[in-house]
């Protein structure tokens, strides 16, 4: 068993406090993404749980076990570095024994978690070669296969598809789900891109500037985000967010627009408070063009500034009380910029803020 | 227009000719100009004296062996301990290559991963050592040396010329550490190294063409040493063969074939030595584990 829990781990230079506290337990087998925009601390704290970073205070288990004090070997842990930090001397087959090498297994034993290894990342061909002579997409593979061939409980992962092309990113994205379908082990994973992000997770961690904004399954941050911040960060394209006043069941944005408060947010609210009205492209339809809702919708006349077809559907881009917003045509037909479209919004998805803190009122 | 287009690319090639002729007889010329005097070396160790001395220059050589036959030879008829000159050197210059090598390589590690204070102050003062002609130690060198009794050891050579090679193989081994991405070391440890192990398995055997030059220089400044040599070494017992260049300047002449010769035998294995180890390293030279 080999859950990892960290318990108000702190991180300093110097002077400079960069991970303020966290608190994170990941469960056995769980692949937890952390997500967050550049500079929140996401390496940092995967590189303390690698034992790469000292541990400023707080402490750091794995297993049950304190490990602060103990160096990255004793951790059981494998890492995939961003850069892939192949050993560039050794060969494919070096590099992946390379651990059980060190560890004095025997020669057999070695050949024999290599070849596994090789097969379920289709390394096959390529032990004999050096890491000079591989393309990215390998580089990567093997790099996974030195963090797997040594059954490590927890497999930390740094960015390792940003070096890749879209393609690649993608191919590989389910390369690595599946290799953790089949060698179910405790995944901590660092990216800052939303889309491996929810993909990937069945937990995802939202960091920013150094503290954990958000943990949740990929649809819990996706459908109840707790803050502006993780409504724009998850989700593509970010929710549409316009800044209103309540009133009278109503969210005034400007003297033109005002919205229907959705009926969840009817106690929570108090007259005349400052609120973020949110929702995501998604809820936002023209008529006829729309999934038929069964729930309250709001209607709204937008005129469109510029259309975005993707085949099975389009992105309408428009602009409501001075702010650029986006919509979604199901069903599409060719729109011409600056036509007016009967549009409705779903009031039952939608999120309300408050804007002094940012927080949700859900 | 397709002769205005022929015409075009005919005076685009010609330009291209002239300029990669142009290109061949600069690096010749500058190739006559680093290897004419090495050559005229080995070319005057081969003819007799009258020859080397003629005015006008014989351009056509005669062959002749006699120069080295009378180094090797007794020591009334212009001999000189070559053996023994050679051991010297090859002690001094080995022994003080190994030990220039470990103790810069740790101090160009130290710099290039490590984070002390006073780094920067440390690198410039090492850099300045460099910057003090040896000839100028010559003198204070000699005094301490003779006081505490190791003028004219192999030991107080090489203590001198690990002292001469440690700051260059620090600035040389830093740059090659330096390059070497430190996830590299992390990726070990994680893998079950110790920082130990890391090194000498991950981080030495990248970086090892980087120290094999390093080790290069150094031996050839030892190997090639005269100022210091000159003055801390007196007797057969420990001159090297720079020093024992001299013994063919007698009082009003100079053996300048027999000088040759030496100097040819003394070219030799540095030579063989450098190309050896350069062919055997280079080749070996593989980066590319790591990407971005
Ligand atoms: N050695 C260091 N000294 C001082 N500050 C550092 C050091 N290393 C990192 N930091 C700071 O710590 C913060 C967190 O860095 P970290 O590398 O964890 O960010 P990240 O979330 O991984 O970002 P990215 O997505 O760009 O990789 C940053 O603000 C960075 O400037
Ligand atoms: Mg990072």
């Amino acid at each position: 068993m080999a859950e990892v829990s960290l318990r108000n781990v702190t991180k300093n230079y110097g002077a400079l406090e960069v991970v303020h506290g966290i608190d994170l337990d990941i469960a056995h087998d769980e692949f937890v993404v952390l997500v967050g925009p550049s500079g929140c601390g996401k390496s940092t704290t995967l590189r303390m749980i690698a034992g790469l970073e000292d541990i400023s205070g707080g402490e750091v288990a794995i297993g049950g076990n304190r490990v602060n004090d103990l160096p990255p070997r004793e951790r059981n842990i494998s890492m995939v570095f961003q850069n892939y930090a192949l050993y560039p001397h050794m060969t494919v087959r070096e590099n992946l024994g390379f651990s059980l090498l060190i560890a004095k297994r025997s020669e057999t034993e070695i050949a024999q978690a290599v070849d596994d290894a090789a097969s379920i990342l289709g390394l096959g061909e390529l032990l004999d070669r050096r890491p000079a002579e591989l393309s990215g997409g390998q580089r990567q593979r093997v790099a996974m296969g030195r963090a797997i061939v040594r059954h490590p409980d927890v497999f930390l992962f740094d960015e390792p598809l940003s070096n890749l092309d879209a393609k690649l990113r993608t191919q590989m994205r389910i390369e690595i789900k599946k290799l953790h379908q089949k060698v179910r082990t405790t995944i901590v994973y660092v990216t800052h891109d939303q889309v491996e992000a929810m993909t990937l997770a069945d937990r995802i961690v939202i960091m920013k500037d150094g503290d954990i904004v958000q943990v949740g399954t990929p649809l819990e941050v996706f459908e109840r985000p707790v803050d502006t911040f993780v409504a724009s960060f998850i989700g593509s394209p970010p929710m549409n967010l316009l800044e209103g006043k309540v009133s009278g069941g109503f969210v005034w944005i400007t003297p033109d627009v005002t919205l229907p408060l959705p009926t969840v947010f009817s106690g929570k609210v108090a007259e005349g408070q400052r609120v973020t009205f949110g929702f995501r492209a998604d809820n936002l339809m023209p008529k006829g063009h729309a999934l038929t809702e069964s729930g309250a919708t709001a209607d709204l006349s937008l005129t469109i500034t510029l259309a975005e077809p993707l085949g099975a559907e389009t992105m309408l881009l428009s602009e409501l009380a001075g702010v650029e917003i986006q919509g979604k045509m199901l069903n599409p037909r060719p729109v011409s910029e600056g036509e007016v479209l009967e549009c409705q919004l779903s009031l039952d998805h939608c999120h309300l803020f408050d804007t002094a803190t940012g927080k949700s009122l859900r | 227009m397709s002769t205005i287009a022929t015409d075009r690319n005919r005076l685009h090639r010609n330009r291209q000719r002239a300029l990669s002729w142009a290109h061949f007889t600069g690096l010749f010329l500058v190739m006559c100009i680093i290897c004419i005097p090495g050559l005229w070396i080995v070319l005057n160790s081969f003819r007799p004296t009258v020859e080397i001395m003629a005015k006008p220059p014989i351009w056509v050589p005669t062959f002749t062996l006699e120069h080295y036959r009378a180094m090797f030879g007794g020591a009334g008829e212009g001999g000189v301990p070559v053996f023994a000159y050679f051991r010297n050197s090859l002690i001094i210059s080995v022994t003080s290559t190994i030990i220039a090598i470990g103790i810069g390589m740790a101090g160009g590690y130290a710099f290039a991963r490590y984070r002390f204070r006073g780094k920067s102050y440390y690198f410039v003062g090492l850099m300045l050592f460099r910057a003090v002609p040896g000839v100028a130690l010559s003198l204070p060198l000699f005094i301490v040396f003779a006081r505490v009794g190791i003028i004219d050891t192999h030991f107080g050579l090489i203590l001198v010329y690990v002292a001469m090679n440690v700051p260059f193989t620090v600035w040389l081994t830093d740059g090659f550490f330096r390059q070497i991405p430190k996830e590299l070391y992390e990726a070990a440890e994680i893998d079950g190294c110790t920082r130990w192990q890391a090194f000498w398995r991950v981080e030495f055997p990248v970086a090892r063409s980087g120290v094999a030059s390093a080790a290069i220089f150094a031996f050839l400044t030892s190997w090639n040493e005269f100022a210091l040599a000159s003055q801390l070494t007196r007797s057969t017992g420990s001159k090297t063969m720079p020093v024992g260049l001299l013994d063919f300047t007698a009082e009003f002449t100079i053996n300048w074939g027999g000088m040759c010769a030496l100097a040819v035998l003394m070219i030799l294995p540095a030579l063989a030595l450098t190309f050896i180890v350069q062919k055997h390293l280079i080749s070996g030279l593989t980066f590319g584990g790591v990407k971005g």
